[in-house]
């Protein structure tokens, strides 16, 4: 449903040229920080991927403060104050999210430390 | 009248999978040979009946027989014969019949072959066979039931969401769920064993085929998925770490982690606990994928708190066959024989650390994808876990795979020698240079991830190729590894050039012409087609680059039933790269009529399907080996 009601969006906007950044470093920077914001409207794509008005929205207002000399960082904590955690991709390292980046080094420690004793040990 | 045929054998099935998961297990407790065979009858008896309540549905299908309200919903008379065909799978209820069919011609599968597998472990085998169906046979009976009718019958439907009209439909759902579900049979093979005292540790050879299959049909699949949703979503990405693909994802690295280990424990009797818990675990990650999938719940966890029927089924399913069988491990693991132990360079050894990444990445990929849910359904706020987060975590995890996996064939089994093993490695060391090499010359020293995966697949197609020719006198006993480890070294040479991507979007309209890229892109005419079902404005474009001069088509489609536009996107692969062009609605703008085009440069794509295929031969050629061996 919500494919559906993305590709009616589909191509309905002309105005694609007109969002990149005549910078090429600059509209490099762009499409880093588009891949890393999501679009909130629509089920898990980020800003780049999306054919939402409101991804488009996105697009155009990252260039805008890139344009404006805004850091990465203060556009990522400006659109985080706006729509909170959720706008981000690659969540923040917080106190709901300790477990989501620890669980991987956590399960390959654990792991690693079961599968010790099947080798054989030296001596044998 | 055949409709409710299809829907009486269903029920039927029902009944009959009850008795599948009871009087084996008696005929194997009892050494009685006729309740053994009676299970077998009871397994092929199922699938033919699933088989036909499959077939009405698609005969209904077929035959636009609207009083089907599965029918009427997701089918019209205009609609091609293919996708009438294909549409029997194509929505919620037609999937679940496919799901079905594929469990219990596994089933039957187990009923008939290996011939030589001991009659107690096919016994319980089929026993445990027959609760999955129970299972998901009252899930389709009773939540997804296909067979409803309606009266009066509708005129015509309502047709299928035109993405699905796409030969797509035809390879990738049924290649997907036969692995998928097929990890079925290894799930009840391995809770036989479990159940079984007195095993040898080599039994796991019975486990072997069962896994080789289903892993070569889930990465064909998966494989067919990533290249639908590349030319016919129509945005150019091949892999969007979207919860429906993880679901798919999770057992495939579990798979992989346990193709390698039943090999180590069929061949030297190693490994067998951790090959055992990879099996339950696997099918686990199939049915959590078909609850993700199934449930409604990736779309909200609120939209699922609504209408909880069938996720709650399914997780119930879940629960059910997961703890059923993690109890039944706890309690007889360390019954099991203790297996053979291995030096820690050693074949055995560099399949064991590989096994520790692989499930490494299953982990956080399973983490990934189920922490926003739980966050959320806790109250522990809304994050959100995409894209970034699985390529920071997952691509550092499967790098030292890709690694190992050049290095380990050279070991030997039991006790390797390193130096010896380095000295086949010239071949790949010098690939992955070339590769590296390559990319720097042609794409510049920007994105150090692209190089590192270009010299990561050079190695990988290196030391395989020095591995077949190690290997020249015996290339069918070692195909599997060979084709298997060789696609995977080319899917992620593709994968790496999609780093270097090159998009572009402007408006043209007929006559224009434009550099993009370093191509020249003529828009020479415009027409309008009638395609079968929908009407299509037909772009011609001219893009040319020196000698390279191609035509290419895209279309701007409309299916008039479902009132939905569709952009069908031209392609022009070739060894180096795949030129992707995708035509937009037609725009008012002033007099002029323009039409927004989006060009992409997609370097070295075409090889990740290609990889894909290879490495799917490479399970297939595990299995050809079985049957060669008059195993079946």
């Amino acid at each position: 449903m919500i494919a559906r009601l993305l590709l009616l969006l589909l191509f309905s906007l002309p105005a694609w040229a007109q969002e990149t950044l005549p910078d090429p470093q600059q509209e490099a920077r762009a499409v880093t920080l588009g891949e890393e914001l999501r679009c909130v409207v629509c089920q898990s794509e980020s800003i780049n991927d999306s054919q939402a008005d409101m991804a488009r929205d996105m697009r155009l207002l990252v260039r805008e403060k890139i344009s404006q000399g805004w850091t990465d960082q203060q556009i990522l904590t400006f659109a985080r104050t706006r729509y909170g955690d959720f706008i981000l991709l690659k969540p923040p390292l917080q106190s709901n999210t300790y477990l989501l980046w620890g669980l991987p080094l956590l399960f390959l420690g654990v792991a690693g430390v079961m599968i010790w004793p099947l080798f054989r040990k030296r001596k044998e | 009248m055949i409709i409710t045929l299809g829907h009486f054998a269903v029920s039927l099935a029902l009944l009959l999978s009850l008795a599948q998961s009871i009087i084996p297990l008696f005929g194997a407790s009892q050494n009685n040979i006729k309740k053994i065979q009676i299970g077998r009858g009871l397994a092929l008896a199922n699938f033919v009946l699933v088989a036909t309540g499959f077939f009405a549905l698609m005969y209904a299908h077929v035959t636009d027989d609207f009083s089907v309200v599965n029918v009427a919903m997701n089918s019209h008379s205009t609609k091609p014969l293919l996708y009438k065909i294909t549409g029997t799978w194509a929505s919620h209820e037609g999937s679940m019949m496919l799901w079905v069919l594929i469990l219990t011609l596994f089933g039957a599968l187990i009923a008939l072959v290996p011939r030589d597998m001991p009659l107690v472990l096919r016994a319980r085998a089929l026993a445990v066979q027959g609760m999955t169906g129970v299972g998901f046979l009252a899930f389709i009976l009773f939540t997804s039931d296909p067979f409803i009718r309606i009266f009066p019958a509708p005129t015509d439907g309502q047709d299928l969401n035109p993405l699905l009209q796409d030969p797509g439909l035809a390879f990738h759902p049924p290649g997907l769920y036969m692995g998928y579900v097929g990890f079925s049979s290894v799930f009840s093979l391995a809770a036989a064993l479990l159940m079984t005292r007195d095993i040898d540790a080599k039994w796991a050879k019975y486990l072997r085929v069962w896994v080789l299959l289903s892993w070569g049909f889930l990465t064909f699949g998966i494989t067919m998925g990533s290249w639908w949703a590349y030319y016919e979503l129509g945005w150019g990405g091949w892999w969007f770490w979207d919860p429906v693909e993880n679901a798919a994802l999770m057992p495939w690295l579990s798979g992989t982690a346990l193709l390698h280990s039943v090999i180590a424990s069929a061949r030297r009797g190693a490994l067998l606990r951790w090959t055992l818990l990879l099996s339950v675990i696997t099918f686990s990650l199939s049915l959590l994928g078909t609850f993700l999938v199934r449930s409604g719940i990736l779309t909200s966890v609120h939209t699922f708190a609504v209408d909880p029927e069938r996720g709650v089924f399914v997780l119930a399913l879940l629960g059910i066959a997961t703890g059923g069988a993690l109890i039944l491990y706890a309690a007889r693991a360390h019954q099991l024989p203790e297996g053979t132990l291995f030096a820690p360079i050693s074949r055995e050894g560099g399949l064991l650390i590989n096994n520790l990444f692989i499930c490494t990445a299953c982990a956080t990929l399973v983490t990934g994808t189920l922490y926003p849910l739980l966050l959320d359904a806790l109250g522990g706020g809304t994050v959100s876990v995409g894209a970034p987060y699985f390529n920071a975590t997952m691509v550092p995890l499967l790098l030292p795979v890709l690694f190992i996996m050049g290095f380990a064939p050279f070991l030997k089994w039991n006790k390797g020698d390193v130096r010896n093993a380095l000295a086949n490695m010239k071949l790949a060391a010098l690939l992955m240079l070339t590769a590296i090499a390559a990319g720097l010359y042609a794409y510049g020293n920007h994105h150090i991830i692209g190089f590192i995966a270009l010299g990561a697949g050079g190695w990988v197609v290196g030391a395989s190729i020095t591995d077949a020719w190690r290997n020249r006198d015996a290339l069918f006993a070692n195909a599997p590894r060979l084709l298997g480890h060789l696609g995977i070294g080319i899917a992620v040479i593709g994968m790496a050039g999609s780093v270097y991507n090159q998009e572009n979007a402007f408006t043209m309209q007929v006559g224009d012409a434009r550099d993009v890229s370093g191509y020249h892109i003529t828009f020479d005419a415009l027409a309008d087609v009638q395609g079968e079902n929908y009407l299509a404005q037909r772009g011609t474009f001219t893009v040319i680059r020196g000698d390279d001069n191609v035509t290419l088509y895209p279309e701007w489609r409309f299916y008039p039933v479902q009132a939905m536009p569709l952009s069908h996107v031209a392609l022009r692969p070739d060894a180096m790269r795949d030129l992707y062009l995708a035509l937009g609605e037609e725009q008012e703008d002033g007099k002029k009529k323009t039409h927004a085009v989006r060009f992409q440069i997609h370097p070295l794509a075409p090889w990740i399907w290609i990889g894909g295929v290879i490495t799917a031969l490479g399970g297939f050629a595990g299995v050809a080996q079985s049957f060669k061996k008059k195993w079946i």
